[in-house]
Order: structure tokens, then sequence, then C-alpha cells
């Protein structure tokens, strides 16, 4: 499920139309001998929920901490709203950030932590006031404005937290790992709440997090990040669907990987023929005859069908199935191919698994099939 | 070095402290840096520089008994001469020598005996339970926060001749005679070791408390026992500690000057009591700023590997 | 790490603690003592803590320990704090290594070289600007300063690194200029360091013998001075009164310092409640 941006349009796509907001060019990052961030590009347009993506120490925090100003480059530019920040402290950009442990100051109360940043500004005092009242009920914590952080709950700090970086209306609101220190319920639930504060408030947000979970229903856009590189962009139905590397495939839920060779290229069409069967893909995709490539399919996307008979066509191979896992909504279906490949299939328990329903059980012997349309052509 | 502000001259009040303020404003930093570091330049540094200056001075009936600075820098050739007047002095001396190795024997032995006693002490408090473990720490430091003097001073009355030890031997019917054992070395040991065990057992500590106990168990889950885990690694791995807490109390040991002083009197040679002395009643600075050249030469390298380790230990934090 | 105690680790700690505490639970029995041997028992008697009293020395001599320890404590925590900064938000600044290596020095460096250093300091100071020209108070002070904001300054470095940089990093985000992240942020989260590097720096001051002897002149004697002079001559009962009474002193204040820190806890484990009665 994905939250679309308050305009409906996909600013990025028509890029002549709408300046991005946020402009990295070239962005590098070094400590020491180590390259935190390597040479990264990203135009972020208004109103965009854009998440990044990655395992620990692949350079996102970095990067946002970059554009935050508390680290400087090493090359490269950032420009925000048309102003290139190289010389911009953190104290003068437009941005606010949500910290991971949220930060929230522990000597002041709610209110005083959600009216520091207004007090900075020098706002005038009954217009703080007004502004602290409405955004605390924006995230309804008007009842808590007296409290200290420490006698609060921990989803409580995160919606003050959240309160203090949005109280500043940044034209950028920076979130690192906005809901990792809460626990799993909470978190899912808090998920939905952030996409539509972002939607009422209209501010761009970058998020970042180490959950797809989370990026794939928060963003509309999301960036996976690896060793300090971008290695896709993309709206979370692209990046899952139609992943480019096998890096991408791998990272973004689960995937079946396997080698073959391109025996056809058509407009509409590829040919590729693997150790066990053909396969056929029914999108273009310029990749050149005779080369070696890499194809993935999703274990949700291949059907099982138990059956004797030997399995006849492209996309179809004839299997045994190895081992069976239950994982309680789903059942993971480890499938032994005639080149030794183990393929994973999952299918949903529609109904309560018992004896008599149970079709499918150990070494049974089954084909297993796929749509030319699920099949996902990977360059690297 | 005096005047490190560039004041402005004033044309109103009101604008003076403005304009400071603004300085203030624009400067902090430099001003935050500067304030505390131009006191130990001024304060620490500065005298150590007067005090090699004047080991290398000749002793004069004068106060302050040493020659004046500028009088001897006329000639170079006559500095050198001097440098070795006082040096040489200390080195063919046998009383200066004599101190200096009977220092360093008796801060080395406190330090061992100190990590001796020290260090089970400190593996019994982590090792105690939630409870027992803050309640022990705290009874370690409490004795920080009382007079070192006095700390002193109570085993003065223990150790005497007629002190408390003596009185319940001698009643015990163990002993006839009183054991000699105030002005003796014994008596500086025991109180080396009493006044700066404390400073060995906190880093022991420090370092055990980071330990995980599941190392201890996944050696014995592999066939290690105590003894052999001990070895193996607890006491690798507490290194750090052991390194830390010896320096803390080897270093500032063999300057000591009150221990020697009471509890060892007049038998007991230690450099810090002679150079107290020196001072106070031979007066010849010349050769007690020599002396105390030679012993802050003697304990420079201790020094700096303890600032070393301090300074690792607050970059790992 | 918790774990089993050994035997032998339990009869080491026992055997520490009591050589710890017990001569200084005789050094208070022995203050009652009617008899002016020490270590022969004359009776109860609170003879030498009226003897005490009478002696306008000690009351000299306490009176100026206080003075100097106040006013010690509170430039040696200012200084130090300032230290204790620089050292660890500043990031590089020429002369960092020197710095840093006067900070640290001061915490291990034997008293005589010290004292002696400073003395010979003040002498020449005197000889070339005519100040100090009275060893005293002041020169004690100064003195005191100068080792005592090394303890400051590690304690306060210890707070700094342990607390991390993300609050200061938190009020900057939100517009608050350095300086005003100093004032707003900084300053009162080291409050606790503040204050337990100000008793340090007192204790340390109400302490120390060996430098205020060397830098004092004529007349200005301070508690451990005074009762130097007089133990050095052997076993003095007034002493031991006088060491009861700061025994005493000591343990009401650590008692008031537990007690702070226990409701402390308290209030803390009652916010903590509150906090999770709501989230359930």
């Amino acid at each position: 499920m994905t939250v679309s941006s308050p305009s409906g349009a996909a600013p990025w796509l028509d890029q002549n139309e709408q300046q991005p907001l946020v402009q990295i060019k070239g962005v590098t990052k070094k400590y020491g001998e180590v390259t935190a961030v390597d040479n990264v590009d990203l135009d972020i347009y208004p109103g965009e929920l854009f998440c990044l993506l990655g395992g620990s120490g692949c350079g996102k925090s970095t990067l946002l901490r970059m554009l935050a100003g508390f680290e400087d480059l090493n090359g490269g530019s950032i420009t925000i709203d048309g102003v290139d920040m190289a010389n911009v402290p953190a104290y003068e950009r437009p941005t606010n950030m949500m910290f991971q442990s949220y930060a929230l100051f522990p000597h002041m109360t709610v209110e005083k932590n959600v009216a520091f940043g207004l007090e900075q500004d020098q706002v005038p005092k009954f217009d703080i006031a007004d502004r602290v009242h409405d955004i605390l009920k924006l995230v309804e914590l008007e009842d808590f404005k007296k409290r200290k952080p420490k006698q609060l709950s921990g989803g409580q700090r995160q919606r003050v937290a959240l309160a203090r970086a949005l109280v500043k209306r940044p034209k950028l609101l920076l979130l690192d790992e906005p809901l990792a220190a809460l626990d799993k319920k909470l978190r899912k639930q808090t998920q939905f709440e952030l996409a539509n504060i972002q939607e009422k408030v209209g501010v761009t947000f970058i998020v970042v997090t180490h959950d797809q979970e989370e990026a794939m229903t928060l963003s509309s856009r999301m960036a996976v990040m690896d060793a300090g590189r971008f290695q896709q962009i993309g709206t979370p139905t692209e990046i899952y669907e139609f992943p480019e590397s096998r890096f991408v495939a791998d990272f973004i839920g689960s995937a079946n990987i396997f080698e073959g060779r391109v025996t056809e290229d058509g407009a509409d069409h590829v040919r590729v023929q693997t150790e066990f069967c053909e396969v056929y893909i029914d999108h273009g995709h310029s990749v050149k005859v005779g080369s070696k490539i890499w194809v993935a399919l999703r274990p949700e996307k291949i059907r099982i069908t138990k059956t004797e008979e030997a399995a006849i066509g492209p996309n179809q191979v004839s299997a045994v199935i190895d081992d069976i896992g239950y994982l309680g909504e789903t059942s993971i279906y480890k499938v032994a191919l005639p080149n030794g490949d183990i393929f994973d299939v999952t299918r949903p328990n529609q109904t309560r698994p018992t004896h008599a329903t149970q079709q499918i059980t150990w070494e049974d012997k089954v084909n297993i099939s796929w749509e030319s349309s699920s099949t996902m052509l990977l360059s690297k | 070095m005096t005047d490190v502000s560039h004041k402005p001259s004033p044309t109103s009040q009101g604008s003076f402290v403005s304009l400071v303020m603004r300085r203030i404003q624009s400067h902090w930093r430099q001003i935050i840096t500067v304030i505390p570091f131009f006191w130990l330049l001024f304060f620490f540094l500065a005298p150590f520089f007067i005090v090699a200056k004047i080991s290398l001075a000749e002793l004069a009936i004068a106060s302050p008994p040493f020659t004046k600075l500028v009088e001897w820098t006329d000639s170079g050739i006559v500095t050198i001469r001097l440098v070795f007047d006082n040096f040489v002095y200390i080195w063919e001396d046998s009383l200066y020598f004599d101190t200096y190795v009977n220092s360093l024997k008796i801060s080395i032995t406190s330090t061992l005996l100190c990590l001796l006693f020290g260090y089970p002490i400190a593996y019994a408090i982590v090792r105690s339970g939630p409870v027992a473990k803050p309640l022990l720490l705290f009874a370690i430091i409490l004795p920080f926060w009382t007079s070192f003097l006095l700390r002193v001073y109570s085993w003065m009355g223990l150790l005497a001749d007629q002190g408390t030890i003596n009185n319940l031997l001698i009643a015990l019917g163990i002993i006839d005679e009183p054991i000699r054992m105030l002005y003796t070395e014994f008596a500086v040991y025991i109180g080396i070791v009493y006044t700066y065990m404390p400073f060995m057992i906190l880093p022991l500590y420090a370092t055990m408390e980071k330990l995980d106990n599941s190392l201890n168990e996944a050696a014995a889950d592999l066939g290690s026992r105590p003894a052999n885990t001990f070895f193996k690694i607890t006491l690798p791995l507490t290194m750090p500690g052991i390194i830390a807490g010896s320096l803390l109390v080897f270093i500032p040991a063999t300057g000591e000057y009150v221990i020697p002083d009471l509890l060892g009197g007049g038998n007991v040679q230690m450099i810090g009591r002679v150079l107290f002395n020196e001072f106070s009643r031979n007066s010849d600075w010349p050769v007690a700023a020599a002396v105390a050249i030679v012993l802050l030469f003697i304990l420079v390298l201790p020094i700096m590997v303890f600032q070393y380790f301090q300074g690792k230990a607050s970059e790992e934090q | 790490m918790y774990g089993k105690r050994s035997r032998f680790l339990t009869i080491m700690l026992t055997l520490g603690l009591a050589f710890f505490y017990i001569p200084m639970v005789l050094l208070v029995i022995y203050s009652f003592n009617h008899s002016k041997l020490v270590p022969v028992w004359g009776g109860w008697s609170l003879r030498w803590y009226y003897e005490l009293f009478q002696s306008p020395e000690v009351w000299q001599a306490v009176s100026l320990s206080l003075q100097i320890a106040v006013v010690n404590a509170t430039f040696a925590t200012a200084l130090g704090t300032l230290a204790g900064l620089a050292m660890v938000r500043f990031g590089r600044f020429r002369g960092r290594t020197l710095f840093g290596g006067m900070l640290v020095a001061p915490l291990v460096m034997p008293e005589v070289i010290t004292g002696l250093s400073l003395l010979v300091f003040f002498i020449s100071l005197n000889q070339l600007i005519g100040w100090p020209a009275e060893r005293g108070f002041a020169t004690i002070t100064i003195a005191h300063i100068t080792f005592s904001m090394a303890y400051v300054a590690v304690t306060i470095q210890a707070r700094l690194t342990g607390m991390g940089q993300t609050l200061e990093e938190a009020a900057a985000d939100l517009g608050a200029k350095p300086f005003k992240v100093l004032t707003a942020i900084t300053i009162p989260q080291l409050t606790p360091a503040l204050i337990s590097g100000w008793l340090l720096a007192f204790t340390l001051s109400l302490d120390d013998l060996v430098i205020a002897s060397f830098v004092t002149g004529p007349g200005a004697n301070t508690l451990p001075i005074l009762i130097f002079s007089r133990i050095r001559l052997g076993l003095r009962p007034d002493i031991n009164a006088l060491a009861t009474i700061m025994i005493l002193v000591i343990a009401i204040c650590v008692a008031i310092a537990a007690i702070v820190m226990f409701r402390q806890q308290r209030a803390d484990m009652l916010d903590r409640q509150m906090a999770e009665r709501e989230e359930g």
C-alpha cells in the first residue's frame, strides 16, 4: 500500500513542470579511508514522502545528517529550495529533524520542547502559544504539555519529537528511523498516522529506515542504498515489481534468482534459456542476444500444480517438494528443480490445513509455473 | 601572555558593555578555550620552567636563596658548568642517589601490594549482587572524602609502641615487649597501601564491570577450569585496569611526603620528604630544584603512559 | 557482570573492608578517651572536644580552609568546565595536545613537585611585578584551583562524552545558535557533573597539605597544616576529637546526598510507572 503525494501527480515524472525542492549532486562523504556516501545524485520534489532504505552502515543516516547540516561534505553540493547549503549552518537551514532517539530536552516540559524552535526565531509569544497548541492538538498531546519527557510513554515521546520538528513549518522534514524505538504493534499503527500527518501538513518528508515494510508503506518514492550508493530509486511498486539488480530484488522482499542466456529479443518480448526451462518475458528489455542475464521470480508469483506429468513449454518446470514451512498466514514450499536449484514458493493458507485439505506434501512431484508478466530481468 | 583581550577605548559605558557583549558573542569559543589554557600555561607549565632554571643556578646568601637568573645567563659557559654542579652533586652524593632508589623500591613494592590485595577486592565487588554492589563500591569510595592526613594519623595510633596493636598483643600474652612498628618501613608500606588502595580498586572495577560474564561461562563450557579461565580470559582482559590502577598508585607514591614523614619518621628516606626538607630547612633551593627535576624526569615516562591510556579510554567512550 | 563469588573473594573483601574501616573506628573511639596518652584507656570523656573548641588557632584554621575551599571549588568548576568543553566539543585546535597534557598531568603529578614549582613561581612573580607580596590565602587558592580544575575537567569530559551530542544537534536543528545551544542545553545537562565537580574540588582543597605548605606564608595555617604540625610530634587526643567531628560532618553530608538521590530515584520510578500505565 502506498500513500500518494497530496497533488496526486507524480512530480518526478514531469521534470519540466516542477522544480525539485532538494537537489543532491555528486555528494560524497569520507571518514578517513572509509567512503560513507559515494558520489550520489538525487532530486526530491515538494510534497514527497521519500524513504532512504538500506542496511546499517549503508550511508543513509550520513546523507540525512548532511542534509540537516551536521556533517560537512567532501564533495558535491546540496541545494534546498534553490539555495546552496554549503555555507549554511544547521541552525539556519529550512530543515528540521526528528531524531532516532527523539532527542527531547529532558529538562524542559513537552510545551517548552515544542516551543524551543519558535523561540529561536523570535516568534512573538502569543503566536508561539497558538502554534504549540495547534501542533500538540494534531498529535493528540494537548493534555500532556506540562509533562517532562521522562513522564511520557515511548509513543508519546515519538509524537512530541514529531510535533517539535513540524511546528517550525520546515520546508523539509528529516526523519531518522522515526519508528525504530517503538514496539512492533505500535510501529504498524504509527506508520499510517505518520503518512496521514504528512498529507495534512503537506511538508516534504525524507525518512531514513532499515525496515523495508516501513519504507513500502510510507513512501511516495524510495531509494535503496548500499555501500554509499543508490542501487535504485523509484516508487515502492517499481522497486518491488521491477528491480534493476540482484541486490534490490533480494533486499526488497525475497526472490528466486537464476542465470540464463538471451535467445531472442523482440520489441515486446524476450526469451531466455536457462538450465531447467525456457523463460518467456512479455515485456521488452534491451538486452543482447546471446548475453548472460539474471532472472528473478517472486515466491508468491509462482503456482504449484501437483502432477506426475512432465512440464512442457516455457515458464514451466517439473520439480519435487523438498521442504515445507508453515508460517501461519502463508506456507513456504522449498521446491527442488531438475538442476538442483531450490526455489521458494509461497501460498496463502486460505483454509485451515488439515490432512484432508493438505494436497501437497513432502516428496510430491509437482509442476511450477508463472505468468510471463511476472518474470523480472536483472541487468546486474 | 599577560593580556589576551584587545580592549577598545570606551566612549561611553553603554557602548563599551555592548561591545564587550558582542565580542563575547562572536568569540566565545576562543574565550572558553583561552581562559583555562592560559591559566594552565601560567600556573602549571611556567612554574616548571622556573624550577628548571633554578636547578641551573647556584646557591646564594639571599632571599630567595639562589643567584638571580639574569646574572647567570650572561655567559653560556658558566651556565653549562652550573648544570653539572647541581646534578652531579645529586649523582655523587649517596644520600640523594640512595633515596631515589629507596623511593622507587617502596613505591613499586606498594603498587604490587595494592594490586595483590586490590584485585580480589575489585573482583569480589564486581561479582556481588545488584544490591550489595553499589553499597560496596560506596564503601571503597567513602574514604576518598575523608581527610587523607587523618587516615594516615589513624595508623599512628595503631602502630605506636604503646599503640592498639601492641597493647592487644601484650594483653593476649602473645608478646612481652612491644614490637617496633611505627617509624619503620613497614609502617610506610601500610600507610601507602591503605591510602592508595582505592586508586587501584576503582580502575580495576571499571574494566572488570565491562567484562561479560558469558565469557567466563563460555570458557567453562569449553572445558576450562576456573583458574585457567582467570589466567587466560579475565586477567588479559583486565590489563587496562591493572595498568591504570598501578600508575595511579606508583606515580604519586614515588613522590609521597606525608606518609614517610608521619609513619616512617626519620628512619625511612623517600625523595618527597628529602625535597620538602631541603626547601624548608636547608634552603639550598638550586639543589632542591635539581632534585625535583630528576624526580620529574623519572616519572615522565609513567605519566606519559598514563596520559596515553587516559586518552584512549576517553576516545573509546 | 554478576556471578558467583567464591569464598576466597568474600574473605578478601571482608578483610579489605576491615582494613579500611577499623583504623577510623578506633580513631573515633579514642577521641572520647579521658587519658592524655591516646592508646591508654582512661575512661570516657568529652575533655578533648572541650579543649579543641577552646583553641582559637583551630577556629582560624577551619575558617581559612573553608574560605579557600569555597573559592577554589567555584573557580575550579568554572575553569574545569570551560576546559572540558574545549576538549570534547570544539574539535581540533592548535595546542590541543599540550592543553590535554596539562589537564591530565596535575592528576598524577607528585604534590611536592607541584608545590615546589608554584612556590618558586610566586617568588619569581613577586620579584618581577611585586605580587604576591605576601603568601597565604591568595597563593594557596591559586595553587588549589590549578590542580582541582584538572579533576573537574575530567568529570565534565566524562559527562560530555557520555551524554553524546544528539541533544545539542537537535537544538541547532531547531534554530538555536551555538552560544544558545551552550546555555540552553549543554550547561543544564551538565548540572550533575557540575555539582560533583564542585564537591570534588572542595574536598581536594580541604584535604591538601603538601601544596598548601609550600605556597603558604607565615601565619596562614590551613586546617591540614595545623593538624600536621601537631601530629608530627606524636599522637594527640585533641586531633582524634577533630577527626571525629570531620568524619561526622562527612557522614551527615553523605546521608543528605543519599536521601536526595533516593528521592530522585523514587520520583524517576513513579514517572516511569505513570508513562507505562498510559501506554497500556
